[in-house]
């Protein structure tokens, strides 16, 4: 029963990611290629986004503190984490990538300022979830294939 | 079947400079049986072509340092490679998608890359590939 209530529990969390929209079906492709052979494929590519994003985001907080803001390298950085967003399907970070991107096509540094910020709590947030997940899962046994949200 | 069994014969290249886009690609190839190897930009996959390696399929990213992926696509066709190149990248803009292909690109995807995606670009290099749908 406890094996049962813990998938449920695991279930439970997965579902919510994608409700609240923290994923996108990317995260679904991604589970997809786990297998017995890759039995940590998904927590493998996590755990490099985590190490992508820290050195991105120190990059940004540091190019941030310059006067003049240099828009094209913050722009450049911006496209290298919203790339990584995506590839793990990271939505709601991606989408402020986005804006944060759109800020810097529009010169507007305050903007810019003021989206980062969201950005960090996103991905503060997503990590946080995505941590217990992956530490249930774990606790849970092997992980559950292919949830599809509705 | 018909997927893995040609996925099988394939061999590929990945070029990118990214460590999770490497990860993620090569594991999308190996699902489907395709051996692979990376490289991290466009210099070493022009390397590795002058020591002689042939790939059927290249996956090539466009921003890398020393050599981006169209420079690289371009001096693997003025060597004479015919390889199948596929340009992966998260760049936008249709004048940079643009100048992509005619560097001498068979196709363009969007990153990430997928399962679709993949099967659309074995598709393209063999017409009696079908997938089967999981």
């Amino acid at each position: 029963m406890d094996k049962i209530h813990s998938h449920r529990q695991v279930a439970a969390i997965k579902h919510s990611l994608f409700d609240q929209g923290y994923l996108d079906e990317q995260f679904i492709q991604l589970e997809e290629l786990q297998d017995d052979a890759n039995p940590n494929f998904v927590e493998e590519i996590v755990t490099l986004y985590y190490r992508d994003s820290s050195r991105l985001i120190s990059n940004l907080d540091h190019t941030l503190e310059r006067n003049p803001l240099d828009f094209n390298k913050l722009d450049t950085l911006m496209h290298q984490f919203k790339g990584s967003s995506s590839s793990i399907g990271a939505k709601r970070v991606k989408a402020e990538c986005t804006l944060f991107r759109e800020y810097c096509r529009a010169r507007n540094g305050e903007g810019c300022r003021r989206s980062f910020q969201q950005m960090k709590k996103e991905y503060a947030t997503l990590r946080k979830k995505l941590e217990t997940y992956f530490q249930l899962a774990r606790q849970a046994g092997p992980l559950e294939t292919a949830y599809r949200p509705k | 079947m018909a997927r893995r069994n040609f996925g099988t014969q394939v061999t590929a290249l990945v070029v990118d400079d990214n460590a999770l886009n490497q990860k993620i690609h090569q594991r999308l190839l190996e699902s489907v049986g395709v051996r692979n190897e990376v490289v991290t930009n466009g210099k070493e996959a022009v390397d590795i072509h002058c020591h002689g390696k042939r790939f059927d399929l290249i996956l090539m990213d466009m921003d890398m340092p020393i050599m981006n992926g169209i420079q690289a696509t371009k001096e693997l066709r003025s060597m004479g490679i015919g390889s199948m190149i596929v340009g992966v990248s998260s760049r936008c803009p249709e004048t940079e998608i643009r100048k992509f292909m005619e560097s001498g690109l068979n196709d363009y995807h969007e990153k990430p890359l997928n399962t679709a995606k993949l099967n659309s670009i074995l598709h393209k290099m063999n017409p009696n590939f079908t997938s089967n749908n999981k």
